[in-house]
């Protein structure tokens, strides 16, 4: 026997979630999703929860579990009943709609604006159509490239607990960052340049804090974070510089070339780039601050000892690319 | 017991209190300590970005510099800890890898082995240390202080990567603080993300990303957030009169590092701990 906590909410009735307790004897095997069922079967017939293939292919049935995002069609509930207890809860970074149903357009919105098709010879941006319709063939190395982003079930687990889209919801988020991820490393695409010209613009890949919840929550094999971190990286090598992200990683590298160690006080002036006089401007308050309580890191920057290995090491890098 | 004392930056720069703070802490434990001079920063996730397998050189030199003095490594940053441990895991399960960073580390006269241990002062302290031998240390119990950990995400996620088996469940700095005397606040926030490594990218919405769980911990009645990253710390703290316009309300919530912490209870002099070193004074919390 086991307590269910279902958060629960009728926007025709109620004005703001609350939680009600359902008492149930879990069978052995039973997953998170057999138990809703059997919840909403045996006992309460207006709870309401999305389902579909409970294969964990079709996505629909991600719910916060204790906390965190799962597919409730994949989570076997004896792991999760702590102390008697399991709380249920709808995913997080949207609108509730009824109980452990959510709202997905602003989700499936963020999918259109990296345009998730083929841009391919002929057929413009647009991507429609193809003058000639030949088979396009890919090497299985380059398919590896796109192979974890391919996974994606878009269940909306990872932007469930996206710390960045919590404080933004203009950000892209991970699952459609993803997504472009798998179209600008698709060797058949030709659209690399603008998309990621685009994708470095404001709320984009430079957005992402590296905070790890998406490939902690993805039930697929995903990790978003990563494919982030690589449209960073292709980002870079095609050189798109007119952000600050860029700029952030050419200091940083910079001074870990010259000294091993940051230099706080020059980094976060390169990071906004020496135009950018708001930029700049906006550094002023919080480094008047911590000068005047002593924080302010060493006038003289120093190098850390046996600079040479280390300078030795990035000039073999440089001599690779 | 004796460590390769890895600083990592901000203990070297903006938040050299959290050095003080570390060797003070180490020294009246009894915890020696062999600080690294001659290695590289970490590369905190971004040198990573522009190429990865210089990013997992760099680490490799520390870690074969460490294994060269047959010490484990004492980090002392949330995130220096994740990004090396992430390092370490690439390199030791590709022995490719490991060969061609090996062939390049040869030059510099290094090798990394792959036997290395990376552990943050928090896992020093629970594992090696052990809390109740810690507990015999505490002159000052923090008397009920309501200390709201901030775990920092490095030192947690991805969990491949994470020193704790089970991050999401983890109670670590909560029992540290309760054997220090004090009292945890049990609150959402403490597993999130404080915005920092975008505060150059998007500074409205990093700040807002500190200002939730600020916000959280202060309606938890939370006296101060303690955090073992300092790059969380930076965020915080030094950005707090920031995060009060976002939020709407004047936090005042002294953050302080983890030896800080662990300094007070032991009962060493607040000044060696750097206490006066903060953005939000923690003259409260002295008392």
């Amino acid at each position: 026997m086991a307590i269910f906590s279902i958060q629960r909410f009728n926007p025709e009735k109620d004005n703001v979630p609350c939680f009600k307790d359902y008492e149930l004897n879990v069978p052995e095997g039973a997953t998170v999703l057999d138990c809703l069922n059997l919840i909403k079967w045996t006992q309460d017939g207006t709870l309401t929860h999305r389902m579909s293939c409970r294969s964990a292919i079709c996505g629909s049935c991600a719910v916060r579990v204790n906390g965190h995002p799962k597919l409730a069609c994949k989570t076997q509930a004896a792991d999760e009943i702590i102390g008697g207890r399991m709380k249920i809860e709808p995913i997080g970074n949207a609108k509730v709609l009824k109980d452990l149903v959510v709202d997905l357009e602003l989700f499936y919105s963020k999918f259109q604006k990296v345009k998730p098709w083929l841009i391919t010879e002929g057929s413009g941006v647009t991507g429609q159509g193809s003058e000639n319709n030949k088979e396009r063939r890919q090497s299985p190395e380059d398919f590896h490239r796109i192979d974890a982003a391919s996974t994606c079930i878009m269940c909306a687990c990872c932007v469930s607990d996206c710390n960045s889209w919590a404080a933004n919801e203009k950000f892209l988020g991970p699952a459609a960052l993803a997504k472009a991820q798998r179209f600008v490393d698709d060797s058949r695409d030709v659209g690399t340049l603008k998309r990621i010209k685009d994708l470095s613009e404001a709320n984009g890949i430079w957005d992402c804090t590296h905070c790890g919840e998406c490939v902690e929550r993805c039930p697929a094999e995903v990790k978003p974070m990563d494919r982030i971190i690589s449209l960073r990286t292709t980002s870079l090598k095609i050189g798109i510089w007119n952000n600050n992200g860029a700029r952030h990683v050419r200091g940083f590298v910079d001074f870990i070339y010259k000294s091993g160690r940051l230099n706080e006080n020059i980094l976060p002036v390169k990071s906004m780039g020496i135009f950018n006089i708001p930029g700049l401007l906006s550094l002023i308050p919080v480094g008047i601050r911590m000068f005047l309580k002593g924080k302010n890191p060493p006038i003289i920057h120093r190098h850390i000892d046996e600079m040479d290995d280390v300078r030795r090491i990035f000039r073999k890098f440089k001599q690779k690319t | 017991m004796k460590y390769a004392f890895y600083t990592g930056c901000v203990a070297k720069g903006a938040g050299r209190e959290l050095y003080s703070s570390s060797v003070a802490v180490a020294k009246r434990l009894g915890i020696e300590l062999h600080e690294l001079t001659n290695v590289s920063c970490c590369g905190a996730g971004v040198i990573s970005e522009k190429d990865p397998l210089l990013s997992d050189t760099l680490n490799a030199r520390t870690f074969a510099i460490a294994e060269e003095l047959n010490l484990g490594i004492m980090n002392i940053c949330g995130t220096c800890q994740g990004v090396m441990v992430k390092a370490q895991k690439g390199i030791d399960g590709d022995t490719k890898r490991k060969d061609n960073i090996n062939e390049i580390l040869k030059d510099g006269g290094h090798r990394y082995k792959g036997k290395v241990k990376i552990k943050h002062l928090l896992h020093i302290l629970i594992e090696d240390f052990g809390l109740d031998k810690l507990k015999t240390f505490v002159k000052k119990p923090l008397r009920g202080l309501k200390a709201a950990p901030f775990y920092g995400c490095y030192l947690l996620r991805p969990s491949v990567y994470s020193n704790f088996s089970s991050p999401d469940r983890t109670t670590a700095l909560e029992d540290l603080i309760t054997v220090l005397g004090g009292e945890p606040v049990n609150y959402e926030g403490k597993s999130k993300c404080c915005g920092f490594p975008i505060v150059m990218m998007n500074k409205e919405s990093s700040l807002a990303m500190s200002g939730i769980s600020l916000k959280e911990a202060k309606e938890k009645d939370a006296d101060c957030l303690v955090t073992p990253c300092p790059l969380c710390h930076l965020n915080l703290d030094s950005y707090q009169p920031e995060i009060d316009k976002i939020v709407q309300t004047k936090l005042n919530l002294p953050i302080l590092h983890l030896p800080q912490l662990v300094g007070i209870a032991l009962g060493i002099d607040p000044k060696e701990l750097g206490m006066n070193k903060h953005i939000v004074s923690t003259e409260m919390l002295l008392k």
